[in-house]
């Protein structure tokens, strides 16, 4: 999948509570979750608000860190991110993105500090080539299953399309 | 030549033995959701015609983070838990049973077991020697429908536990200062393995250290099964169902950490990171609002027994509120035999229905802007108890005891 968006750039260890906080569990309506995508993040007032559809968000460590909530890849992909890339992700929220269709990719320090907010990006979820104002770079690619899974939109999709 | 984790591993898989970073297809011993999770899993699962569970006595959907619940869309999320329980014959555990890891180690998980939870402490039962890991609600809706996953047969840190632990010292604080060592990511993705003197470590010092195993980011925590486990499945009528489980003596770890346990101090975790951590002596003064004891982590007997040794016959600094939840039913009737209720609730504390408590700051117990929580559960990540303008601070039950009577964070050795 090749996609490109404008930056949002996020720091350190943003974990579900920021993403998500567990206030907002009961939801089932995923786009109603979207409008609280990155609520509890400290520095960012009215993120849904400024969005726009098809922004990508770049990270630091640790990004999804802590609860297995997979409302927090769902409200990200609903507030209208359209991938995500970090230096490192927890283990859970990384599966979780891949399940329910959320492109994300690792990323070395070098190419995070070489990114700015607001930035335009493009990306190549299949070789993890970027290009940031006119400069390469390139991400970890996803391997084999878990970018199929990625292309399906999703585990389920996967699961209905490929085994059923 | 297998580490605990790849061992376990090997015994779910069609044939042979697994090796780190291998994608295997293993067989699922016991899954389960919790009414924040289980409602997507249900959802997802209606969506593809899969609103089936192929091992029923061991599928469970837990009500314990809102539980009883505090609003109608919760109650209409356990609505449809109850429901999907009844359909497909997976066990229901209903409001007031307890938090879903404390239930699993009582009545579900057996050594060797391989364990998948839509929450993230599901790790909590690697104390068992079971794989026992937290997943979304999408992985877990396929394990409910199929009994299998699949996983990346993770690396190993071997954490080597030296000595015993002085008088006042927990194994919270053990887990606490590893945590605060290697970093809130120091372990992402890797299976913790713990051993060295750990015949000195009840099971529930145990529960509590893989318990917080995922705060280092893990993706398992694992003790091996030995006489102690055997004693813990005796205790609860399951003694035939013990397998004896260690790694093998020449398995290949990729780091080993050391802790000296003689030398270890309390410790207490700031806000905003677990990691954030720093002995008492640099942590004692903090003015508290609220203290909380009790969760997954540290809300079993032995927990309430320390806590409750504290506070007997003392009162809590006015002012301050202080809140206790068993971890389950079976700890809570204990509680009231062993006449610890009575000791939380004369010392001015409260008590809540077993479950999850204010941990997760859906239901109860939130904070208020700017205050201050000391709490015995496992995260304290901004707005983990309702409030982003709240400030939690985790330490072992006995300092927040401890700190509980002073009104302050305290050194538990003072009251002992």
């Amino acid at each position: 999948m090749k996609l490109s968006g404008n930056v949002w750039k996020f720091g350190d260890d943003i974990d579900t509570d920021q993403i998500y906080p567990g206030k907002y569990l009961p939801l089932t309506d995923k786009k109603e979750m979207g409008t609280h995508a990155f609520e509890g993040v400290p520095d960012i007032k009215d993120f849904s608000a400024k969005v726009r559809s098809g922004d990508i968000a770049i990270a630091g460590r640790n990004f999804g860190s802590g609860s297995s909530r997979e409302h927090a890849p769902i409200a990200i992909r609903e507030s209208g991110i359209q991938a995500v890339l970090a230096i490192s992700f927890s283990r859970i929220f990384y599966r979780n993105a891949i399940n329910i269709g959320l492109p994300i990719m690792e990323i070395d320090i070098d190419t995070y500090n070489s990114i700015t907010q607001g930035d335009k990006i493009e990306i190549d979820t299949e070789t993890g080539e970027l290009r940031v104002n006119g400069k390469s770079f390139k991400a970890f690619p996803l391997s084999g299953l878990e970018h199929d899974i990625l292309v399906h939109n999703g585990l389920i999709n996967y699961i209905k399309e490929v085994m059923l | 030549m297998m580490t605990l984790a790849e061992k376990i591993l090997s015994m779910h898989v069609k044939k042979g033995n697994v090796k780190p970073d291998e994608i295997i297809i293993a067989e699922v011993n016991v899954a389960m959701v919790q009414d924040g999770t289980g409602p997507l899993t249900i959802m997802e699962l209606e969506k593809i015609g899969m609103d089936r569970v192929v091992n029923p006595e061991k599928t469970v959907l837990f009500i314990d983070h809102s539980a009883p619940s505090s609003r109608k869309e919760l109650s209409n999320a356990h609505m449809m838990m109850r429901a999907f329980a009844n359909k497909t014959g997976a066990v229901l555990s209903e409001a007031g049973e307890g938090v879903c890891h404390q239930r699993l180690i009582e009545d579900y998980v057996l050594p060797g077991d391989v364990v998948v939870g839509a929450d993230s402490h599901t790790c909590t039962s690697g104390a068992l020697s079971a794989f026992a890991t937290g997943m979304g609600s999408t992985d877990v809706g396929l394990a409910f429908a199929l009994g299998k996953t699949w996983f990346k047969v993770p690396q190993t840190y071997k954490i080597v536990l030296k000595g015993t632990l002085p008088e006042g010292v927990y194994a919270k604080d053990i887990i606490l200062y590893l945590i605060g060592k290697i970093g809130a990511d120091g372990a992402t993705y890797k299976a913790l393995e713990f051993s060295g003197d750990i015949e000195n470590l009840k099971m529930s010092d145990r529960f509590t250290i893989s318990n917080m195993a995922v705060e280092a980011g893990a993706k398992v925590g694992l003790f091996p099964s030995d006489l102690i486990t055997k004693e813990y499945l005796f205790s609860r009528g399951k003694g035939d169902k013990w397998i004896e489980l260690y790694p093998d003596k020449d398995a290949q770890y990729e780091k080993t950490i050391e802790i000296d346990l003689n030398k270890l101090e309390p410790h207490v975790s700031f806000p905003h990171t677990v990691d954030n951590t720093r002995v008492i002596k640099d942590a004692e003064g903090v003015e508290l609002n609220q203290v909380y004891i009790g969760t997954c982590t540290n809300g079993r007997l032995e927990d309430l027994r320390i806590a409750a040794k504290i506070l007997k016959g003392k009162k809590i600094k006015k002012g301050l509120r202080l809140i206790v939840v068993p971890a389950s039913r079976e700890v809570y009737l204990n509680a009231l035999r062993e006449g610890l209720i009575e000791i939380f609730v004369k010392s001015g504390g409260l008590v809540l229905a077993p479950g999850c408590g204010p941990c997760v700051g859906v239901h109860e117990g939130v904070l208020g802007d700017g205050e201050k929580c000391l709490s015995t559960q496992n995260r304290n990540f901004k707005g983990r108890m309702g409030n982003p303008k709240g400030e939690i601070y985790l330490s072992s039950p006995a300092t927040a005891a401890a700190s509980a009577i002073v009104g302050k964070i305290t050194d538990p050795r003072n009251f002992l």
